[in-house]
């Protein structure tokens, strides 16, 4: 298992290459640059911006100087966020954004798991529509118009809970935002594990199980849960890169410190810096979670670790 | 056990720290600052929400009063020469940054060197190059930066001479382009001074923390020369890019002040909530570029009939729904130094339907028919409002025969296709660096040759009539100030006539000031100091 590891490490490193090349040059192909606003500059000026951010060197000059940068771990200034470099930004947002998305996800997993394995067992009764219900409103719902209806009844109406905002260290501020993110993924979880326990269920084994007497929760909690998690392992790698990365509007609806947002303000005023770092490092987040499922599936699925 | 153990702490830790914050008796003001800002640093700073950090933190020579009209800042009083060149202000005594530096002559005289040096990269150098040698040295032209026409003549008197006699450069000096820089800390850690921990001011506050996304806050600074009036003790200026959660944070209670919101909500505003919101003429102007460079555009009575054919006065009631005025004219109404009477059209006082028609006749002499109808295409930026107007303009010229195509992209797509000329009509906006009639004509200056291009700046329609440009360098070099005001009438005049480009309305500012602010004084530049403002509970 740990060669296998490795060689899904050393697979990535041409992966990154190729997503940084990509995407620097992308990048570049778009018409505008970082100084096309509201009002031309004069020339002078522009050209004293494009020396500031080596803009006026070749293109593959400028390449070689970003990827020299990343590999020593510095992703070059930013230029609309000048009173910080790209590292500085990711490194204040990106722990923010981590904590969000792990909450978010613990959140998203256990009450998915818990509510979909409810529904199973209650199939087709009252506790599996109700289920049902949210599952469908948590998938139809778009964040942006959650976030309002909450901050509307649980903010300003119900006062509960602070609108928006943060202050360092209040949990109150971070209630909504989490909710929000954890609800549509929770809903995915809890569709998948209702499906894929109601198939474990009705399975020859457990049959043979209750056969032999076992209790409604023994034969659950020993033969039934473990193969009905299969299919909701193989989705939490999805899940959590979509939550790590799909932070961006509510991290700007309740003006939360992370890094979601800069990944379209970033890439509207064309700040090359920004959009290359959170891609890099969104790119390294989602390899490493795709390698982590991979050897949990290993480890839950005997047959993928033996093949 | 151990988990609810950790929530309960949690939770307690929260409503601890939720109680501390309201125990404390100071007067906080919470302001939604829209935007985040790109640099609080006033040489790479760029937008208006920046202003409004870098202006209570920094001071210039002169500053806003609440009307935010130019009065002396860290100057104490100033004198100009007779032929308007020469500027002389004296510092005020004791002045200081806020570490216990004092503030000197020194200071404004790097803080001006370094926004001209071309290794700064200061955008909005430009608004100061009245400055003599300014320009020159920005461009490099001129590397020694003693050359720069602003000196220290002792610790405590600046003296700045101008290129030209600029009858706005008092107001431009409130601009933080002007402001002084701290020397010792830029000498000591270059670019770094700005991070949270290292700024430093001479301003009515103090930074003192900075949560990217989400908030700066700034506290009142004990030792600026007129803290016993400055009534707000402590600032937040929260990031709120999201205007409808800025709004229900408003509604909730949770911001003082918003700087803008979505405009959906005015009408509810106004019906329940009578008086927060400020709607108020600012100086700036919406229009639409005319490529005059080629095609069909270049004939002027297609032009004008585009023009005379939209229907200013429902787009700021019906389309955008917050009350945006009609514009007619090239300067806002409220601009300084522009006595006499606002340019209006003849035509603007026609009956709509009979401009049409005459509209229509002035397209059938172009050679254009509903039958043999003229295609342009309507260029803007990406943005619910612009789509609005533009859907509604391309309506009202239909019946003129003329087809119009929308394209729409993002900002900096946008105006590099209007930079390059490369559309037909085109949307913009302008609003004025300062308030002069000239930052707004001069939009419409002739280009410059440089090497095989022409440079036309932010003369996008590529407008060219060299009386204009004569009269706008005969006004530039007039000292009288009506004088000067009448000659700039008559640009004004000359360019509106030759359908330069397309006025449709004059921007509002839209605050929304909760009831217990005070000193919040409306005014056209919309610039509002919080050394000004007071709270009560």
């Amino acid at each position: 298992m740990l060669s296998y590891a490795f060689r899904r490490v050393l697979g990535a490193i041409p992966i990154a290459l190729i997503a940084i090349t990509a995407c620097f040059f992308i990048l570049r192909a778009a018409p505008g640059g970082p100084f096309d606003g509201e009002r031309a500059l004069p020339p002078q000026i522009m050209d004293n911006l494009r020396a500031y951010y080596n803009l006026d060197k070749s293109l593959f000059e400028q390449y070689f100087i970003y990827v020299g940068g990343v590999l020593r771990g510095d992703f070059g200034p930013s230029m609309s966020y000048q009173d910080f470099s790209v590292s500085e930004l990711l490194a204040i947002g990106l722990p923010f954004s981590l904590m969000l998305g792990l909450v978010a996800f613990v959140v998203a997993t256990s009450v998915g798991i818990l509510a979909g394995m409810i529904s199973a067992v209650n199939q087709n009764k009252w506790p599996d529509f109700s289920v049902i219900f949210v599952v469908m409103i948590g998938l139809i719902v778009p964040n942006f118009l959650m976030a309002n209806l909450l901050q509307l009844l649980l903010g300003v109406y119900w006062n509960w809970l602070p609108v928006r905002g943060y202050v360092p260290g209040s949990i109150p501020h971070l209630i909504m935002p989490i909710l929000i993110l954890s609800l549509p993924q929770a809903a995915r979880v809890a569709r998948l594990m209702r499906g894929s326990m109601i198939e474990v269920l009705g399975t020859n084994y457990v049959r043979t199980a209750r056969a032999k007497g076992l209790g409604a929760r023994l034969v659950l909690a020993r033969h039934a849960i473990k193969p009905a998690l299969l299919p909701v392992v193989s989705y939490l790698g999805p899940a959590l890169s979509g939550l790590l990365t799909g932070s961006l509007v509510v991290e700007q609806v309740f003006a939360l410190p992370g890094i979601g947002k800069y990944f379209i303000s970033a890439a509207l005023a064309r700040d090359y810096g920004i959009v290359l770092g959170t891609t890099v490092l969104y790119m390294g987040v989602i390899l490493l979670l795709n390698l982590i499922v991979d050897i949990l599936y290993a480890y839950l699925d005997p047959k993928v670790r033996y093949r | 056990m151990k988990i609810t153990k950790t929530l309960t702490a949690a939770l307690l830790a929260g409503t601890v720290s939720l109680l501390a914050v309201s125990a404390a008796q100071a007067v906080t003001l919470r302001m939604g600052n829209g935007g985040e800002p790109g640099s609080i640093d006033p040489h790479h700073a760029e937008g208006d929400w920046e202003n409004r950090i870098i202006g209570d933190y920094i001071e210039g020579l002169m500053t806003e009063d609440a009307n935010a009209e130019a009065i002396p800042g860290q100057a104490e009083s100033f004198t100009v020469s007779d032929d308007g060149l020469v500027y002389t202000f004296k510092l005020r005594d004791g002045i200081q940054w806020s570490d216990g530096t004092p503030v000197t002559a020194g200071d404004f005289v790097f803080a001006f060197q370094r926004l001209f040096d071309p290794a700064t990269a200061s955008s909005y150098a430009y608004l100061q190059y009245p400055i003599k040698n300014a320009e020159a040295i920005a461009s490099g032209e001129i590397t020694d930066f003693a050359e720069l026409g602003v000196k220290a003549v002792d610790d405590t008197t600046v003296e700045i001479t101008l290129e030209n006699p600029t009858p706005y450069f008092l107001q431009a000096l409130t601009h933080y382009t002007a402001f002084p820089v701290p020397k010792h800390k830029v000498e000591e850690l270059g670019d770094d001074w700005t991070k949270i921990e290292n700024v430093v001011g001479n301003g009515p506050y103090v930074l003192k923390e900075w949560v990217p996304g989400s908030f700066l806050r700034s506290e009142k600074n004990p030792d600026y020369y007129d803290a016993a009036n400055v009534a707000i003790d402590e600032v937040y200026y929260d990031n709120t890019e999201d205007t409808t959660a800025a709004f229900n944070a408003y509604i909730a209670g949770e911001l003082d002040i918003l700087t803008a919101f979505p405009p959906d909500q005015y009408q509810w505003l106004q019906d329940n909530r009578p008086g927060e919101a400020h709607v108020e003429p600012f100086l700036g102007v919406y229009y639409y570029v005319m490529n005059q460079e080629e095609g069909p555009l270049t004939d002027v009575r297609v032009r004008e009939a585009l023009s005379i054919s939209v229907n200013r006065e429902v787009i700021g009631p019906d389309i955008l729904t917050t009350g945006e005025i009609a514009a007619y004219g090239w300067v806002p109404p409220g601009t300084a130094n522009y006595d006499g009477e606002a340019y209006m059209p003849d035509w603007a006082s026609e009956d709509y339907g009979s401009r049409v028609e005459r509209a229509k006749a002035l397209m059938a002499e172009a050679g254009y028919s509903p039958e043999n109808p003229l295609n342009l295409q309507l260029r803007y930026n990406t943005n619910e409002a612009h789509q609005r107007i533009a859907v509604a303009l391309s309506a009202m010229w239909e019946p003129l025969g003329v087809n119009i195509e929308l394209f729409n992209a993002e900002v900096a797509v946008h105006y590099d296709a209007l930079q390059a000329g490369d559309f037909q009509i085109g949307r913009a906006g302008w609003l004025l660096d300062y308030s002069d009639a000239a930052n707004t004509l001069d939009l419409l200056k002739g280009g410059t040759q440089q090497g095989d291009t022409m440079n036309w700046g932010n003369n996008y329609g590529r407008y060219n009539n060299e009386e204009f440009d004569a009269l706008m360098d005969k006004a530039a070099a007039e000292l009288d100030l009506t004088a000067r005001a009448a000659i700039l009438h008559e640009a004004e005049a000359l360019a509106m006539d030759d359908f330069a480009a397309m006025p449709i309305y004059w921007y509002v500012s839209k605050n929304i000031v909760s009831p217990a602010i005070e000193g919040f004084v409306d005014n056209p530049s919309d610039i509002h100091r919080t050394r000004w403002l007071s709270k009560s509970e």
